[in-house]
């Protein structure tokens, strides 16, 4: 079984209001120092593959079918060790 | 008769709304589609309705557009069939790639659900024929994710070639140049987030939405 990661980013120029309000209740708790805060996720996959070459090309092709709008949303794979 | 499909996928909540709208109120012929099938019988506009398709799971309208009935959809949008979303149909719709762009939440995070001023600017499709040129009409919205985005590039077609059918008079989500409504380049697929279904009767604060469906029965009509 291999384990991949892929971790979901909102684009640079995209608005992430989330992010914004979190920004905000930080700011209110008493940190001050934030820059900025953007709100990803995290899509957690096992699965069976004969290598990891493999995996990582299996989760790509998700990421194109189904799990990223390449409109608004960058994605990075990781693999779990 | 007109005959309309309207889609339901687990999480729709407006489709019972708009059999109402069609059957009831345009009284044209009007049948529930579930989205399993990957046949859909001969139909001569789909109605993809609003709610929360799949619990807007991953992103508004991701999973419902990957579905089988979509497959079937896409070919009979690529053949010219008709194909209206509404809402979540609209999110459905830019998700399946039958529409440009898509919806994001708007910039308060709110939910809002109130009746809006629309201005038609474009009456020259299936959808808006019976409306003036720039006729300002009152149709609800309900949604937190209706901020139209799309990139530049994609813009500037969408603004030459006249796809955009309903702009806001006082935008309420943030969405790109007003945009409430808009539709493929030829015209057959329209996706708004105001709700015209829910605005067919006067009992419901306003009826102008009922000229919505009944312009796509005059489309229809003149098809045939």
């Amino acid at each position: 079984m291999i384990t991949i990661y892929v971790n979901v980013q909102p684009k640079a120029n995209i608005l992430d209001p989330q992010g914004k309000t979190i920004h905000h209740a930080l700011q209110n708790l008493g940190f001050q120092s934030i820059q900025e805060i953007r709100i990803g996720k995290r899509i957690k996959i096992i699965m069976e593959a004969a290598s990891v070459k493999e995996a990582t090309t299996k989760a790509q092709e998700m990421c194109e079918k189904l799990l990223i709008n390449p409109l608004i949303e960058e994605y990075t794979l990781e693999v779990a060790s | 008769m007109i005959k309309f499909g309207v889609i339901i996928f687990p999480g729709s909540n407006c489709d019972l709304d708009a059999l109402y709208a069609i059957g009831k109120v345009a009284k044209q012929a009007v049948i529930p589609i579930w989205h399993k099938e990957t046949q859909i019988p001969d139909v001569d506009c789909i109605v993809l309705p609003g709610g929360f398709s799949y619990g807007d799971y991953l992103r508004p309208g991701a999973v419902a557009s990957r579905s089988p009935v979509i497959q079937t959809i896409k070919r009979y949008a690529v053949n010219g069939g008709k194909v209206i979303g509404i809402c979540n149909g609209f999110q459905v719709l830019v998700e399946a790639n039958l529409l440009p762009g898509v919806l994001l939440t708007k910039q308060s995070t709110r939910f809002i659900s109130r009746i809006v001023t629309l201005e038609v600017v474009n009456n020259q499709t299936p959808f808006s024929n019976l409306f003036q040129k720039n006729q300002l009409i009152r149709i609800p919205i309900a949604h937190k994710d209706g901020n139209y985005f799309t990139d530049p590039a994609s813009l500037r077609m969408i603004q030459q070639n006249n796809q955009v059918v309903f702009t806001y008079q006082d935008n309420p989500n943030g969405s790109i140049e007003n945009i409430a409504g808009l539709c493929n380049r030829e015209k057959n697929v329209l996706g708004l987030m105001p709700h015209p279904e829910r605005a067919c009767e006067s009992i419901t604060g306003t009826s102008d939405g009922l000229l919505v469906f009944q312009s796509i029965v005059a489309a229809c009509k003149e098809a045939k």
